[in-house]
């Protein structure tokens, strides 16, 4: 088994949902964890708040350096992502199709280090 | 006595069914590609002296085998990635008479996996299946040696690291997969029977392979008529190859002299192509392939049947509606009703940077005598193409006005 970050992507300026089409995806998206659940192949999923509560933190030179915001001025972010695992990339896009009909976003899905 | 070219010929035939066997049989293409290498290099040693034995594929696969095997244990100490071969082959019994077949459709579906870049897929396929060189794919495509070879390394990469099947699609999956392995064969035949750019108008290289690897397909999956159809439309293309040029110039189809036109080749696409009209369930390749035995079936260019040709394109606008092949059907209008109505259809068209949209406006307008309009659109055909032939022919056209 693969494990495979499903990462949903969002752009810069891009209409956020409200109202009833927050519930519609908050159902599907439910139902989806669920599924995953039942099927023993969840890892780990969670939403995250919006891209302007992001802290940098680089501790590459002597002294820390903390700012507010992300690194780079990114056109894309990460509203949320699963875990999920998968016997290989096929299994893996079939549940990628079934997340981005659920959260109604782009999904990416990256596979991680197998050590 | 067996030459080095000889020997070479023989493991580029067998490359497709000995990596592929060696890719289930160790789980890592890499050590499958090293593993072949090393067996070429015994082969060059022992049948320049004792000949070609019997059965070259399983002697190259046996021997591939023994090579890997040995090398898995000397490295696998240090590399994990030789550990994780050893592991595989530990579980997986060799079986030489196994389903070898299986294993280059296996790879056919790996190397032209949706979630590869297209460039990927041909070289990949060439690369493993066609048993081309890096270099010889390199050269094929105009690219350098050190972009194509990270184009495949990466490729590999990714089939590792992603966990891209080494899997035949299942039942469902497969229609939508196959089209994909489809598009790859045809776009390197394509490439061949066109070249885009470079010296050569045409990479005969380049329609054999896509050709070879076609017929290795149809053997694989002898009851999908989408495989037969393309397989029947590169072999009625490829028949008129040795009249498409004169001199470095473009002979277009109704010019071409019918008598060099390959019957062999015409034959065995011709039955296909019957074969596909019986099984009765069309798709976009089978379509084409019959327009193409309409065109080779006819003795002169004007014996042509026009009307069945515009009715197959009718067809084939129906199941893929694209400008490109509703310019075709508005040639075979032209042929049918004349320049005007053609005319009418092509400008309808959007399609400008097209050159062979520019191009048959061009004959319209010539066949109208419209000689200023003409000559603009050969002009803008010429501005849109890098193929010395085609481009010698337009010129000439042009010219002539």
């Amino acid at each position: 088994m693969t494990q495979y970050m499903f990462s949903v992507h969002h752009e810069v300026g891009e209409e956020m949902p409200s109202g009833d089409d927050v519930q519609r995806m908050f159902t599907q998206v439910d139902a989806f964890n669920q599924k995953v659940t039942d099927a023993g192949i969840w890892v780990f999923a969670g939403g995250l708040e919006p891209i302007e509560t992001t802290t940098t933190v680089d501790a590459t030179g002597s002294e820390p350096i903390i700012t507010d915001g992300p690194f780079t001025e990114a056109k894309e972010w990460i509203g949320g992502f699963w875990v999920l695992e998968a016997p290989d990339l096929d299994a893996a896009l079939k549940l990628a199709i079934e997340a981005s009909a659920a959260c109604e976003g782009r999904v990416e899905v990256r596979p991680f280090q197998s050590e | 006595m067996t030459t080095d070219l000889e020997i070479e010929r023989i493991f580029r035939e067998e490359h497709g069914r000995v990596v592929a066997s060696l890719i289930r049989r160790f789980g890592d293409i890499d050590v499958a590609e090293d593993a072949a290498a090393e067996a070429l290099l015994a082969a060059v040693e022992r049948w320049s002296v004792d000949g070609v034995p019997p059965n070259p594929g399983g002697w190259l696969t046996t021997t591939a085998v023994r090579k890997g095997i040995d090398k898995i244990r000397r490295e696998s100490h240090r590399d994990a990635k030789y550990q994780q071969a050893l592991m595989i082959a530990d579980d997986t019994p060799h079986a030489p008479t196994g389903p070898v077949e299986d294993d280059r459709l296996r790879l056919i579906f790996t190397c032209c996996h949706p979630a590869l870049a297209p460039e990927a897929r041909v070289a990949l396929t060439l690369r493993l299946l066609g048993g081309l060189t890096v270099p010889e794919i390199a050269s094929a495509f105009l690219v350098s040696e050190t972009t194509m070879g990270q184009r495949i390394t990466r490729a590999k990469k990714k089939i590792a690291a992603a966990n891209i099947p080494y899997r035949v699609p299942s039942a469902e999956d497969l229609p939508g997969r196959l089209t994909g392995v489809l598009a790859v064969l045809y776009l390197v035949f394509n490439e061949g029977y066109l070249a885009t750019s470079g010296p050569d108008p045409m990479r005969v290289d380049l329609t054999a392979e896509a050709i070879r690897l076609g017929r290795l397909l149809r053997s694989l999956l002898p009851t999908e008529p989408e495989v037969a159809g393309l397989l029947a439309l590169m072999l009625l293309t490829d028949a008129r190859r040795a009249a498409r040029f004169a001199d470095g110039v473009l002979v277009p189809l109704t010019e071409q002299d019918r008598a060099t036109w390959d019957p062999a080749e015409i034959d065995e696409g011709l039955a296909l192509v019957r074969e596909c009209l019986a099984v009765n369930r069309p798709g976009s390749y089978q379509i084409q392939a019959a327009v193409n035995a309409v065109h080779t079936s006819a003795r002169t260019a004007a014996d042509t049947d026009w009307s069945q040709i515009a009715a197959l394109y009718g067809q084939l606008l129906a199941i893929t509606p694209s400008p490109v092949v509703a310019l075709n059907r508005a040639v075979a209008l032209s042929e049918l009703d004349g320049p005007a109505v053609g005319l009418a259809e092509v400008d309808r068209l959007d399609l400008p940077t097209y050159h062979l949209w520019h191009s048959t406006r061009a004959e319209l307008l010539r066949r109208l005598d419209r000689p200023d309009a003409a000559r603009a659109a050969y002009d803008a055909a010429l501005a849109l193409t890098d193929n010395a032939a085609e481009r010698a022919y337009l010129t000439r056209r042009r010219d002539e006005l």
